[in-house]
């Protein structure tokens, strides 16, 4: 599996939920957004969405800019 | 089409969101008391014509600072991957906009194509519950000049998508119109490129943008001081955009401030109505009763 562009230890069936504890983050977090494999996974699915193998993650957060 | 032979004597009376104060009519829905000289952006009632850029600011205090200074009450923000491995407890950007009491508005900046742009802007809407979004489909690494099929393309999907969309775009009144035809609630047009200082390049361009669409200008991009921002409200624009010109300024704080008061400086001037330029002087104390000696 890819996370954020690093190749990561994570096994695939792992939910984003999940995923996101590793970081650190509560799935009621503000101001993040995750990608799998080019698409937007709603905040709704995040408890229950396992990750295929092979997966690319994106998590992302708010940043200044613009 | 008006023709007008003097840019800064068009602007007034009749263009769209240009004219004076009395002539704006307040969302009817909102129960509030309506402000002096609202602006209106898809049908959101704002009371500040300045917007905040949050990047490049030295630390989180000094741009809460800057966004209060400066009375905006609608800044932009990025999104990026998340650090893995990084703390989370301190207090975060999202936390310290939300105290500020602004709406944000999300950007695609860095996307190099419509594709990447549309797929950032559901990305925020996730991550920020909001549909409003500041397109930016970028061209050329040197520059940051907008990539105008992509812009379009992405600007129509995303409309089809129901997001409130702001195209960051050139400065041409061509493809302003086309961005408005396709359903942006907005356009925002560069005085020049972004981070550049450089000020408006072409200021006629920029009020025949005004001319050309009904929604509202916001100069987005190139404005270096706050003589920059008044030229934007005098020429027509609805809105400034700031982010470098604040943040990067030795005091942004201050800065911010002056930037608010430039914005409505140019606002009033715009609606008082200049005079005509002339080549010759044309005494302002009549001659009539002049002694002779």
């Amino acid at each position: 599996m890819i996370l954020n562009g690093e190749p990561s230890e994570i096994p695939a069936g792992e939910t984003v939920a999940a995923v996101l504890g590793r970081l650190g983050l509560q799935t009621d977090a503000r101001g993040v957004a995750v990608a799998v494999d080019g698409e937007v996974l709603p905040r709704s699915r995040w408890e229950t969405f396992a990750l295929p193998e092979d997966a690319r993650v994106e998590v992302l957060t708010a940043m200044q800019g613009g | 089409m008006p023709h007008h032979d003097e840019m800064n004597t068009t602007a007034g009376a009749g263009a769209p969101n240009g004219g004076p104060p009395e002539d704006s009519s307040p969302d009817t829905t909102d129960v509030s008391p309506a402000p002096p000289d609202p602006l209106t952006i898809a049908s959101r009632i704002l009371r500040s014509r300045l917007l905040l850029g949050t990047g490049g600011f030295p630390s989180l205090e000094l741009m809460d600072e800057s966004i209060a200074a400066s009375g905006s009450e609608l800044v932009t923000i990025a999104l990026r991957r998340i650090e893995v491995g990084a703390e989370r407890s301190r207090g975060s950007l999202i936390d310290v906009l939300a105290d500020a009491g602004v709406q944000l508005l999300p950007n695609t900046a860095g996307c190099r194509t419509a594709r990447d742009a549309v797929l950032t802007a559901k990305l925020a809407r996730e991550a920020f519950a909001t549909d409003w979004i500041k397109l930016e489909v970028i061209g050329d690494e040197d520059t940051l000049l907008p990539d105008a099929p992509e812009l379009l393309r992405a600007a129509e999907e995303l409309v089809d998508e129901g997001f409130v969309v702001l195209p960051y775009t050139t400065d041409d009144p061509v493809l302003a119109r086309r961005l408005v035809d396709v359903g942006c609630s907005a356009v925002m047009p560069l005085g020049a490129p972004i981070g550049s200082g450089m000020g408006i390049r072409n200021p006629y361009n920029i009020a025949l943008i005004r001319e050309a669409v009904s929604v509202p200008v916001i100069l987005d991009a190139g404005i270096g001081t706050a003589s920059d921002a008044a030229l934007a409200m005098e020429l027509g624009c609805d809105a400034v955009m700031a982010a470098s010109a604040i943040s990067r300024a030795q005091d942004p704080v201050r800065m911010a401030r002056a930037m608010r008061h430039a914005v409505d400086a140019g606002r009033l001037a715009h609606g008082a109505g200049r005079i005509p330029r002339r080549h010759y002087a044309k005494a302002s104390t009549p001659d009539e009763g002049l002694a002779e000696f």
